[in-house]
């Protein structure tokens, strides 16, 4: 199979983590294809498995993938180390960024920046190039001195992972429930931050998200439901506007196992078909 | 992570700070046996037989580089100068006064403003490279006079380099109203092991900056201490230390506030990394009954980048006063978590340049305060190299250089063009008869 250019496939994922009481499997086999320029929107109750997700396309060790197989541009990611997957341009935007105390975040930026691009970037364009994106994330320049992630606001750690997002220009970012813990201010500027990555047209979001709000300002081609491991529903748009109105309880009834109540087996299976297409 | 602000708070127990006996008599001292409180963090085994105080064998060289006007003399075993500041508070620091039989005096004039620093070379002339090797290095005692007349300024550098078994003692007389800095960098051999005290005395409004820098040695064991001869001294007492795998470094600070309205800072950072690699920090802070006005602050930060490394951290504070201006300390050990690596990782930095980024970060603090940037430089090498290769950093420095000359290019050329122009303005000024050359000045 050749697959076009800038394409992750992700094919019957089984991920577990070690527990106390031994390997828990948390993903039971995710199907889901997404292109450069596309939008998808992963949707779940808490618990469903969206965190495990996005960390194991990023590579975090506490993750095993016991099956299944995630490929960029056909490439094996899972034989790739975490920086290694972030250099061939994966990128995570984490749900709850971690802070790194003593590093700045200018520091940090360019030492990434010149990681992801291979060379370093020359200096007087790169200070513009910070300084605009900080300028639309209407962040204060004096954050570039902080330390990383040190002592920041939810919100602020929020506008540092799409300034990232927006200087590394991943072929594909995951965006990990950006949207949550956001007022309205700062939901309006990190989206206005996702968007103006995704209008260029050359990166693939995945964009997971417990609400829906979000989906007000970003309008994604492909909405996923996911429910215990697995991604039990898609389709377009139109079923992010049903969940708005029905919640999960259609997907989660039966004491968390994945049940699609409404949507029959078009909308159930298979998984990922929607965003396949 | 403690921290204790004492104003106005009833005095301390009297007795929290250690008084140890002090003579310069080696035999007025215990030999240690690892219970004392001093030495419990020590091992012993590794001293190479220092408490004893064995004849030398080896040598350490003293070099000294420094400008006009400093005077540099050897002093004999008698001179007064010597014991003035350091009284030994154990049986290696007698040992180290007693056998080095003199001193190395430097001597900064009163009054004088040294645009260079002094500086001063220890290098243990052992085997290089003489990792463990117990017998390689042979013993050599040392001590060092520093002396900053009234209302000088002054920066001394001492370089600690090469490997030796050394028990070498400094002691500082900063005058009144004189500003020193005193930079301490024990950039040893992998096979040295060093014992020292180093006795800071502050005149009366004078300043102390000093830095304590130990990356290398098998054991590297100091005892900075700081009193006060008047009112208004300020003592800022910064260190950075980096602890491999199998080295034990130890730093056990005592400030004695007994004059009062004085100040005192301490800032201690370390980074260990690696299977035994130990690092002992223990600050002692003394306020005693007539140190009103006393302003004191204590601090110790540890990164712990692997397991298998063991930080200890002991701020101890004893005040035996109600008034003070501020008393307190900090104490924190932290690790370079697997949360952290795996978040630079994912933003495509590779471990060892994260290790390497982490670190940087966490002793600027303290690096950048040193005002001798090519001693910046070769400290922040130094620990680089010890975290490994680094591209990354590599790639920028050199991208950042390559760009520097461009810009510097560019502006020569822009200059010459300018200066055509200028030449062309002034002609044509000058031509018309007035106001030759303001146009092109402007
Ligand atoms: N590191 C872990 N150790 C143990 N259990 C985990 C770990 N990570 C996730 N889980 C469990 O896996 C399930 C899915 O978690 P997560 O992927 O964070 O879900 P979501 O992001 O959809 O809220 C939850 O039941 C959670 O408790
Ligand atoms: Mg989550």
């Amino acid at each position: 199979m050749t697959t076009a250019v800038s394409t992750l496939e992700i094919r019957n994922l089984h991920v577990s983590v070690e527990t106390e009481e031994g390997p828990r499997e948390i993903l039971r086999g995710v199907d889901l294809t997404v292109r450069k320029g596309e939008t998808h929107a992963i949707m779940g109750p808490n618990g469903s498995g969206k965190s495990t997700l996005s960390y194991s396309i990023a590579g975090h060790p506490k993750y095993t993938v016991t099956n299944g197989s995630i490929t960029l541009d056909g490439e094996d990611v899972l034989t790739m180390g975490v920086d290694a997957r972030a250099r061939a341009g994966i990128f995570l935007a984490m749900q709850y960024p971690v802070e790194i105390p003593g590093v700045s975040v200018s520091n940090f930026l360019r030492s990434s920046a010149t990681a992801v691009r291979g060379e370093a970037p020359k200096l007087r364009t790169w200070v513009k190039e910070v300084k605009a994106s900080m300028e639309a994330l209407e962040m204060d320049p004096a954050f570039a001195e902080r330390g990383v992630n040190e002592g920041f606001s939810g919100g602020e750690k929020k506008r540092h992972e799409i300034l990232q997002m927006a200087l590394l220009k991943p072929k594909i970012a995951v965006l990990d429930e950006t949207d949550s813990g956001l007022d309205v201010d700062a939901l309006r500027i990190v989206s206005g931050g996702i968007e103006a990555v995704r209008a260029k047209g050359e990166t693939g979001i995945l964009l997971i998200t417990h609400y829906t709000r979000i989906l007000r300002y970003i309008k994604p081609e492909f909405v996923h439901v996911m429910a215990a491991g697995r991604i039990v529903d898609s389709g377009g748009p139109e079923l992010a506007a049903v969940l708005e109105d029905g919640g999960y309880d259609r997907y989660v009834k039966g004491g968390g196992a994945a049940v699609s109540l409404g949507g029959g087996a078009a909308a159930v299976a298979p998984a990922g078909a929607g965003a396949a297409s | 992570m403690a921290v204790i602000d004492a104003t106005g708070r009833p005095p301390a127990a009297a007795g929290a700070v250690p008084r140890p006996v002090r003579s310069r008599d080696p035999q007025d001292h215990d030999v240690p046996t690892g219970r004392e409180e001093a030495w419990r963090f020590t091992p012993l085994r590794r001293l190479r037989g220092l408490p004893t105080g064995p004849e030398a064998d080896g040598l350490v060289t003293v070099t000294v580089t420094a400008p006009d006007g400093v005077a540099v003399e050897r002093l004999d075993a008698a001179d007064a100068r010597i014991g003035r500041v350091l009284i030994p508070a154990d049986r290696i620091a007698a040992f180290a006064t007693a056998r080095a039989g003199g001193a190395t005096a430097v001597t900064i004039p009163a009054e004088a403003s040294l645009s260079e620093p002094v500086i001063v070379r220890l290098h243990g002339e052992g085997p290089q490279g003489a990792a463990g090797a117990a017998s390689a290095a042979g013993v050599a005692y040392g001590h060092l006079v520093i002396e900053a007349g009234p209302f000088s300024s002054a920066t001394v550098v001492l370089d600690h380099t090469g490997s030796a078994t050394y028990a070498g003692n400094v002691e500082v007389y900063v005058g009144h109203g004189a500003s020193l800095t005193v930079i301490s960098l024990q950039d040893w051999d992998a096979g040295t092991v060093h014992l020292g005290a180093h006795a800071f005395s502050v005149g009366r409004d004078a300043k102390l900056r000093s830095f304590t820098v130990t990356l290398g040695g098998e054991l590297v064991r100091l005892n900075p201490t700081v009193d006060y001869r008047g009112p208004g001294g300020d003592a800022e007492l910064n260190g950075v230390f980096f602890t491999d795998a199998g080295q034990h470094q130890e730093h056990r600070l005592l400030v004695t506030h007994q004059a009062r309205s004085c100040r005192s800072r301490v800032t201690y950072k370390g980074a260990l990394r690696g299977e035994s690699a130990h690092a002992v920090w223990i600050g002692d802070v003394l306020i005693g009954a007539d140190a009103v006005d006393t302003d004191t602050y204590e601090l110790n930060r540890n990164l712990v980048l692997t397991d298998g490394a063991r930080a200890d951290s002991v701020p101890n504070l004893e005040i035996l006063t109600g008034e003070v201006v501020g008393a307190g300390h900090a104490s924190a050990t932290g690790r370079f978590d697997d949360e952290a690596l795996f978040y630079l990782q994912s933003r495509g930095i590779p471990p060892t340049e994260a290790r390497r980024l982490v670190v940087h970060g966490f002793f600027a603090e303290v690096i950048d305060r040193i005002d001798i940037p090519e001693l910046r430089d070769r400290i922040m090498t130094s620990v680089a190299a010890r975290l490994g290769e680094s591209e990354l950093a590599e790639a920028i420095a050199e991208a950042e250089a390559a760009e520097a000359a461009e810009a510097a290019e560019a502006a020569e050329a822009a200059e010459a063009a300018e200066a055509a122009e200028a030449a062309e303005a002034a002609g044509a000024a000058a031509g018309a008869g007035a106001g030759a050359g303001a146009g092109a000045g402007a």
